[in-house]
């Protein structure tokens, strides 16, 4: 208090007329914002700790309540703005480096909203998805560059293993410990309904999901947490995760407080453990390190899983790219800056990286300019919030998208950002047992479903109206693609025209 | 059985000790990586010089080098023996969950590193003679014993041992009064009951490598264990 203390962020706004004083706010929410007071037979709200999850808003009876954004700030100021200062009485009350969650929230460029799509007119006319075939189906590994023949001439059909997509769309990365039980349970549901994949993050895989394996892709990070040869076995496919888009250059500490019970077990670590993932793979110093690990991972599954090589999109990243491409690695998933996290320092978050778009339109040009597209998939992350998003990535170059924060809005998550504090009152980003029942994995399957379903068919209308029928003649198609309000050099990155052109 | 791996490269030889039956003895290796990646349960002894990654994702069985191994043995290993009867290069043990590596010599930079324990999968590392720089760094289970018995007035570790360490335990047999330790470990010397954590390592050691465990072990050790388990606990705010 005192000369640290700023006016709450949001204001609980309780209609007192229709508060009936049922006491469900109080129940449902695990920052402890609510209370009754018996004495005056009120409830009473102590703001200093809402997060703005909106949780009591949904489940008042009486719509009694709101949470709005405070008007009580300090004096305006367009360098030193309220957060700015916030963060340093934060800091200088505390040491403290400070810890976000959630994707960058900060007013940078979404280039996907600068980016138009195309449609046919008169000629080459556009295909109604509603009475045409139309192909989602996508194959992410590794393609010949060349067909192959026997001595008696006969096409040889063994190709590389590759995974098999219903739509370009997965979920990516989200480990257990970070997200609950239920959240997992309902990504590994749908993405089986689906017929696409979700990915296990750096936790482990719960023994209760291993039947949900061919849909899996299980992830190898720094700490190789879980990992063992059951795990890299029960996949559909294998993730080296070297770095994530919200924290770039950056490993991840899961705190011991929420190693607990199945975490710990799942992760093969003592209850009360911090789980530690160093930033860098210490025995990856170079492209040849990493192909080892590649190999190594290979070789320990029979080369019958493809390797999935996990980068934050970077400055440089098509020279990287390049280098994992030439690594053995089956598929490049890149994360752009713009992705989520269950923590990680603000000003990581906030400063570094770069946009998926740039990275991606960067990586595919690349790798096609060296002959080397075809030997890799590209998956795009990174703030993917919508089908066109998908056709925009997919067009850009991308063979498929991982999405995450659109995943976890369907569970439920109202994007509070505070992941960080293990008490998600959506059930989704904590372990408390009664938190976590809040989110049912029948219902959150069901959503994720629905969700996918409903961009499956965008993402058909808008390839039908471009005139396209296959999701491969969209791949790489910058001709379907235009910008508005970019200026010469982001259309050269993008190796897009401008509208009107 | 015995592979002649002069000619073969590393996916066939693989192969060929996946498709064996009993002991399998492996002659003129030069240079194959990740010999015995993510098996369980062979018995394979190695003639010649494996490549990196040997014995990576080891789930069980025993692996046996009668010379010198590369770079991250026993990678990510589960369970299982891995035993060389020389030096090892970098990153031994990474990660590694269970079973143990017994290092007749030396151990480059980075052994042990994020060596981890889980319930009754403590897994252990003893390395006859030194250990090079970062020395379990990130240590957060197991055991790592360091004995020193060749060179005994060189250091015992390189710089920056037990770096981020935040569970198990290493010991050195050593005083360590040249040897730097970051502040969040306790360095202290190993009295008797410490050393009977070690003595099952140590005599298994002996055993493999023909050593006298009680001379060995009549030497003062060096015993390092992380005063906390949640080393970053107190480095973060809320934003």
């Amino acid at each position: 208090m005192g000369i640290d203390f700023i006016y709450p962020e949001f204001e609980v706004v309780r209609n007192e007329n229709r508060c009936i004083a049922c006491r469900v706010c109080e129940r449902q929410c695990s920052n402890e914002v609510h209370s009754f007071s018996a004495e005056r037979g009120i409830m009473m709200s102590d703001e200093t700790k809402c997060v703005n999850c909106q949780r009591c808003v949904s489940l008042c009876p009486t719509r009694a309540l709101k949470i709005v954004k405070s008007n009580c700030t300090l004096r305006e100021n367009a360098n030193w703005q309220n957060d700015t200062i916030r963060e340093i009485y934060k800091q200088a009350q505390s040491g403290g480096v400070l810890l976000s969650s959630m994707g960058n929230p900060k007013p940078f460029p979404v280039y996907w909203d600068k980016i138009l799509i195309n449609a046919s007119q008169v000629t080459n006319p556009s295909i109604d998805p509603l009475r045409e075939p139309m192909e989602t189906h996508v194959t992410l590994g590794k393609k010949p560059d060349r067909v192959r023949r026997d001595e008696q001439g006969n096409i040889l059909r063994e190709l590389p293993p590759q995974i098999s997509l219903s739509m370009p769309v997965m979920f990516s990365a989200m480990s257990y410990g970070s997200i609950s039980y239920n959240a997992h349970a309902s990504l590994a549901r749908a993405a089986t309904e689906l017929g696409i994949l979700y990915n296990t993050g750096e936790g482990g895989l719960h023994e209760d999901f291993y039947k949900y394996g061919a849909n899996t892709i299980v992830q190898v990070a720094s700490g190789r947490f879980g990992v063992h040869e059951d795990y890299l076995e029960a996949g559909a496919a294998i993730e080296i995760k070297m770095g994530q888009g919200a924290k770039p250059g950056i490993g991840g500490h899961l705190p011991g407080a929420k190693i607990v019970g199945d975490v710990s077990k799942t992760r093969m670590i003592p209850e009360g453990s911090d789980a530690i993932s160093p930033a860098p793979h210490h025995d990856i110093y170079s492209i040849e390190d990493l192909r080892q690990l590649v190999y190594s991972l290979k070789e320990a599954t029979e080369y019958q899983k493809p390797v999935i090589v996990k980068v934050a999109a970077v400055h440089n990243i098509a020279a990287i790219a390049s280098g994992i491409a030439r690594s053995g690695a089956d598929i490049i998933a890149i994360d752009g800056f713009r992705g989520g996290t269950g923590a990680a320092p603000t000003r990581i978050r906030d400063n570094v990286g770069i946009p998926i778009e740039l990275a991606l339109a960067a990586v595919d040009q690349r790798l096609r300019d060296e002959g080397i597209r075809n030997s890799v998939s590209l998956v795009a992350g990174g703030s993917i919030r919508s089908a066109s998003d998908v056709v925009k990535a997919i067009a850009l170059g991308a063979d498929a998208c991982y999405i995450a924060t659109a995943a976890l809005l369907a569970l439920g998550c109202h994007l509070c950002r505070t992941c960080q504090s293990g008490k998600c009152n959506w059930g989704i980003a904590t372990q408390q047992p009664e938190l976590v029942r809040r989110l049912n994995p029948e219902t959150g399957c069901e959503r994720l479903v629905n969700l996918m379903t409903a961009w499956r068919r965008e993402i058909m209308e808008l390839m039908g109206g471009m005139g396209i029928n296959s999701i491969e003649a969209l791949r790489g198609n910058r001709m379907m693609l235009r910008g508005v309000g970019l200026n010469q050099k982001e259309l050269d990155i993008l190796g897009i025209s401008h509208a009107g052109e | 059985m015995v592979i002649h791996a002069k000619s073969l490269d590393h996916r066939t030889l693989n192969n060929a000790i996946r498709s064996s039956d009993g002991e399998c003895l492996i002659d003129g290796c030069c240079g194959q990586r990740f010999i015995a990646a993510g098996m369980s349960e062979k018995e394979i002894t190695v003639h010649g010089i494996p490549g990196n990654a040997l014995g990576a994702y080891l789930n069980g069985g025993t692996v046996t080098v009668m010379g010198n191994a590369q770079d991250a043995v026993g990678d990510t290993m589960n369970e299982g023996r891995i035993v060389i009867h020389g030096n090892v290069g970098d990153a031994a043990g990474y990660a590694m969950r269970g079973g143990s590596i017994f290092v007749k010599g030396n151990a480059g930079y980075r052994a042990g590193i994020h060596m981890k324990a889980y319930q009754e999968k403590i897994p252990r590392m003893v390395i006859g003679g030194r250990a090079g720089s970062f020395l379990g760094e990130y240590q957060a289970g197991g055991l790592i014993i360091v004995l020193n018995l060749f060179s005994p007035d060189d250091k015992i570790v390189g710089y920056f041992p037990c770096t981020g360490m935040h569970g198990g335990k290493m010991f050195l047999r050593s005083a360590c009064g040249e040897i730097r330790f970051p502040e969040q470990v306790t360095a202290r010397p190993a009295e008797k009951k410490d050393l009977a954590e070690i003595e099952d390592s140590v005599c298994e050691f002996c055993q493999l490598f023909g050593f006298d465990s009680q001379k060995i072990l009549s030497a003062p050790f060096t015993v390092v264990t992380p005063d906390s388990k949640n080393p970053y606990r107190q480095m973060y705010v809320a934003n």
